[in-house]
């Protein structure tokens, strides 16, 4: 500083601003900035400028009108006498549902083939590299319309399980129905339920499963509860107080309570007619999409549970050793904690993956926000522009949600070094 | 040491053992499978259901593969044609659609007395691009690199020869206005000249030029509408020219959110998070419904163009992303040593930063490539027929109502090809860039 002391008298001449280095960021910022919003004026004049000589104008009002057309797969209460508000956030939760099942068995999945890539036999590590690279290279659109049309083609239709000399046969006890219009499971009955309660007046939750879920809630934070006094007094004499079965109780004994209290039984599915009735009906776009989506992304997250776990040194589990660990504390203790830092962050974006993939629903036929929203409404209403913005909108927000818990996860287990 | 153990000891032994050789159970075929196969009861009991597996699988689909039918019509006259072959039991499978459809498969509707033009374009295309990949190729192939961009459209869409020229010509103005403008006014001016001067070429004059001297001389092939593009083709069209643009607009997006330039680095960063936020198909839902409204009034453009527009926006973003990570893999002493040399920007990220990073960062790039080539089956949602769009309609036949594995399977084993020797590429590249310093 002291060795140009004449540089802040320099006077300024507008050549500066491109030949100085100290002003040619500012100026390239600010062209930046105006050529930027030029560019967004430009598109919005535009397309306010066509929206008006088709006579639509951008308009959100055609929400509140009747939908007039029916949802097959609903989560919610849904006539097509309901709005076109409601059709979408039908939609949304069928996202939502195959978003979280396909989460589920893939992570379940991806798992078991990742570690099994692993094993030290030869012919299941190049199985399971054959099942990797097989479902990777392969558009996972493809894997959907292959699924459906293999559900369509080769199971049998509901009428095949009728009469004296049925060609199918429902599995494990008469409780479970494949059929090609869809699989037909059990549901969970309460013959003293406590009923419903209404949100808003917009859908309907059972009491009954928020009962259950309360009591789960709460016998599993009292478990937690036992296992940090077990760690307590760990820390404080070395002996570890015997809690499994204290554990285990407090979560399993109060959940059976509150089903005996409900009366909990199971509805199974029975063929009345040409098509079954009752047990919940998952229809084959569901699990076409459902087991595409989680075969599929599987094979993604094989590959990042493999990578987790080479990514430990082998000098991590010989230090445990020679501490005296057991190989299954290395495992829990050593490996896996170090191991899940690697894996968790993406294995949140393959979630996220699975979710955005999940809008291919609209190849089956499967309705979700894409379906409802994206299809059939932007088609009656003829609004793109609205119903395109809507949905980016909803994806948006579920990625903010997601990649906001992916940053809150990396900064509560980053390594603090030096 | 030896002399004094000895006298304590009762005995020592003072000579070698000679070697003996491994025990049989150990080595040879006999000692792999004991190792590998059959090393505790657990890993025999996988080994053999591993095995079982594979014989189930085999002796369903070998049979199903060999008792086919290449020569029927349709599904019935398949099926007849293998009962009669094979025994009335057989089932088989019907090749004969991938021989019927098969130039659909490939071309679309492209008009088939000039199937050698997109066939002469992906030929010029790969030439151009061999000397990029492959350090082998003679060095005089970068002129076909150069020329192909050019090339390769008009030999896909056809008409006047003029246009490809005039695009073209845009960059030799480009450079021409860096080569007056540098000396004069130095180098920021004649790269701002360099941008600019092909921009109004394009916008204002290009499209005049090539339509005067068409008229004055001419030149140009049969025109094909963008209607008739289909099949294979059509996805290596969109897939191709994603790809090579996604890698330089990638490039640039990630050095803006690496930028110290606050405006630059918001706007950069909201492109990213936005593209990587929503699914492809918005993104192709705004290719097919919106992006007309986008532009002035009765401008109606290509839709093909449209999505691929869409398509490189979205492989961008998530290539900016995977560079993003290589740029921040690098130590931070070599932005400083680049410093400490003297060099400005451009010259430090052209021959310090960037050659470390994009290195650090190929096995991503590959990945995101593979995805964005998966990802073309998407437009058939949008009613272009790509291959999976074909396999609806080819269902939908009468003659062909109820076809599944043979059509699928088809199309994902070409599906395989491509990707599975695009990430041995990647390996590949990996190899011959480590430079060593494990």
């Amino acid at each position: 500083m002291t060795s140009y002391p004449d540089v802040s008298r320099e006077t300024f001449r507008l050549r500066m601003l491109i030949f100085d280095t100290r002003y040619r960021s500012l100026t390239i910022q600010v062209v930046a900035l105006i050529a930027f919003m030029l560019l967004v004026a430009w598109i919005v004049s535009n397309t306010v400028q066509n929206l008006a000589d088709l006579g639509k104008p951008i308009d959100f009002g055609f929400l509140t009108g009747a939908a007039q057309y029916d949802i097959n797969q609903t989560l919610i209460e849904y006539t097509n006498r309901d709005s076109h508000l409601r059709a979408a956030f039908v939609g949304l939760l069928n996202t939502l549902l195959v978003a979280a099942l396909g989460c589920t068995l893939a992570t379940v999945l991806g798992v078991i083939i990742g570690v099994l890539r692993l094993s030290r036999n030869w012919l299941v590590a190049r199985l399971m590299t054959v099942y990797v690279e097989l479902f990777r290279n392969v558009p996972v659109l493809l894997w959907i319309v292959f699924f459906m049309a293999i559900l369509i083609e080769t199971l049998p239709p509901p009428n095949a399980f009728r009469g004296e000399n049925a060609t199918a046969s429902m599995l494990l006890g008469d409780s479970v129905a494949l059929t090609n219009r869809g699989f037909y499971i059990p549901e969970p009955l309460f013959s003293r339920s406590l009923g419903d309660i209404s949100v808003f007046g917009a859908f309907d939750i059972s009491l009954d499963l928020i009962a259950f879920l309360a009591v789960l809630a709460a016998g599993l934070w009292a478990s937690a509860r036992i296992r940090a006094r077990a760690d307590r007094i760990q820390n404080q004499t070395g002996l570890r107080p015997t809690t499994w079965y204290l554990r285990l109780g407090v979560v399993a004994v109060p959940v059976l309570i509150v089903l005996v209290a409900l009366g909990f039984h199971l509805g199974y599915p029975e063929l009345k007619g040409f098509n079954f009735r009752g047990g919940i009906y998952m229809r084959n776009s569901l699990i076409a999409l459902w087991l595409a989506l989680s075969f599929y992304t599987a094979a993604f997250i094989a590959e990042i549970v493999r990578g987790g776990i080479l990514a430990i040194s082998k000098g991590q589990t010989e230090a445990a050793a020679a501490l005296g660990l057991r190989p299954n504390r290395i495992m829990s203790l050593v490996i896996l904690p170090q191991a899940l830092r690697v894996i968790i962050p993406p294995l949140i974006s393959q979630y996220l993956n699975l979710t955005k993939n999940s809008s291919l629903a609209i190849a089956v036929g499967y309705m979700d926000i894409t379906g409802t929203l994206g299809g059939i409404t932007m088609g009656q209403t003829g609004r793109e522009l609205e119903c395109v913005l809507l949905m980016m909108a909803f994806y948006l927000a579920i990625s903010l949600v997601i990649s906001t818990a992916m940053n809150w996860y990396d900064a509560r287990v980053r390594l603090v070094e030096r | 040491m030896s002399g004094t153990h000895a006298h304590s000891a009762a005995f020592v032994r003072d000579r070698m053992i000679p070697q003996e050789p491994p025990p049989d159970r150990s080595i040879g075929a006999l000692g792999w499978l004991r190792q590998n196969l059959f090393s505790s009861w657990l890993n025999a009991a996988l080994t053999l259901v591993s095995l079982a597996l594979i014989g189930a699988l085999l002796a369903a689909v070998l049979p199903w593969v060999v008792h086919s039918s290449w020569t029927a019509n349709s599904l019935s006259e398949c099926r007849e044609q293998i009962k009669a072959a094979y025994g009335p039991e057989e089932s088989g499978a019907c090749w004969a659609v991938i021989r019927e459809r098969w130039s659909q498969l490939i071309f679309g509707f492209y008009p088939s007395e000039i199937y050698w033009r997109p066939i002469l374009a992906f030929g010029t295309a790969l030439g151009g691009l061999a000397p990029v990949l492959f350090p082998g190729v003679p060095r005089r192939a970068l002129y076909l690199t150069a020329a192909a961009p050019f090339l390769v459209p008009w030999l896909l869409w056809g008409g006047t020869v003029w246009l490809p020229v005039a695009v073209a010509f845009g960059f030799v103005l480009g450079y021409a206005g860096f080569r007056v403008v540098a000396p004069w006014a130095g180098g920021i001016l004649g790269a701002i000249a360099a941008g600019l001067v092909p921009v109004l070429w394009w916008l204002l004059l290009a499209g005049k030029a090539a339509g005067g001297l068409q008229e004055i001389l001419p030149l140009g092939i049969e025109p094909v509408s963008s209607r008739n593009f289909g099949g294979f083709m059509l996805s290596i069209t969109i897939g191709l020219t994603a790809i090579t643009l996604s890698l330089p607009i990638g490039i640039l997006l990630a050095l803006g959110r690496q930028s110290r330039m606050f405006i630059v680095k918001v706007i950069c960063v909201g492109v990213i998070e936005f593209v990587r936020g929503v699914p492809l198909i918005t993104l192709l839902f705004v290719a097919w419904l919106l992006l007309n409204y986008f532009m002035p009034p009765n401008t109606n453009f290509d839709i093909i163009l449209r999505v691929i527009i869409m398509v490189t926006l979205f492989a961008s973003a998530y290539v900016a992303e995977v560079i993003r990570g290589g740029l921040a893999a690098l130590p931070r002493g070599q932005y400083e040593a680049a410093d400490a040399l003297g060099l400005d920007y451009w010259k430090a990220q052209r021959l310090i930063v960037m050659p470390q990073a994009l290195k650090i960062s190929i096995p991503g790039i590959v990945s995101t490539f593979i995805g964005v080539f998966k990802d073309t089956t998407l437009v058939s949602i949008i009613g272009l027929l790509d291959p999976v769009g074909f396999s609806n309609s080819i269902r939908a036949d009468v003659n062909w109502n109820g076809i599944v594995w043979e059509l699928y399977g088809f199309i994902a084993l070409m599906f395989f090809i491509f990707c599975f020797s695009m990430s041995r590429y990647s390996m590949y590249l990996e190899r011959r860039l480590r430079t060593g310093h494990r």
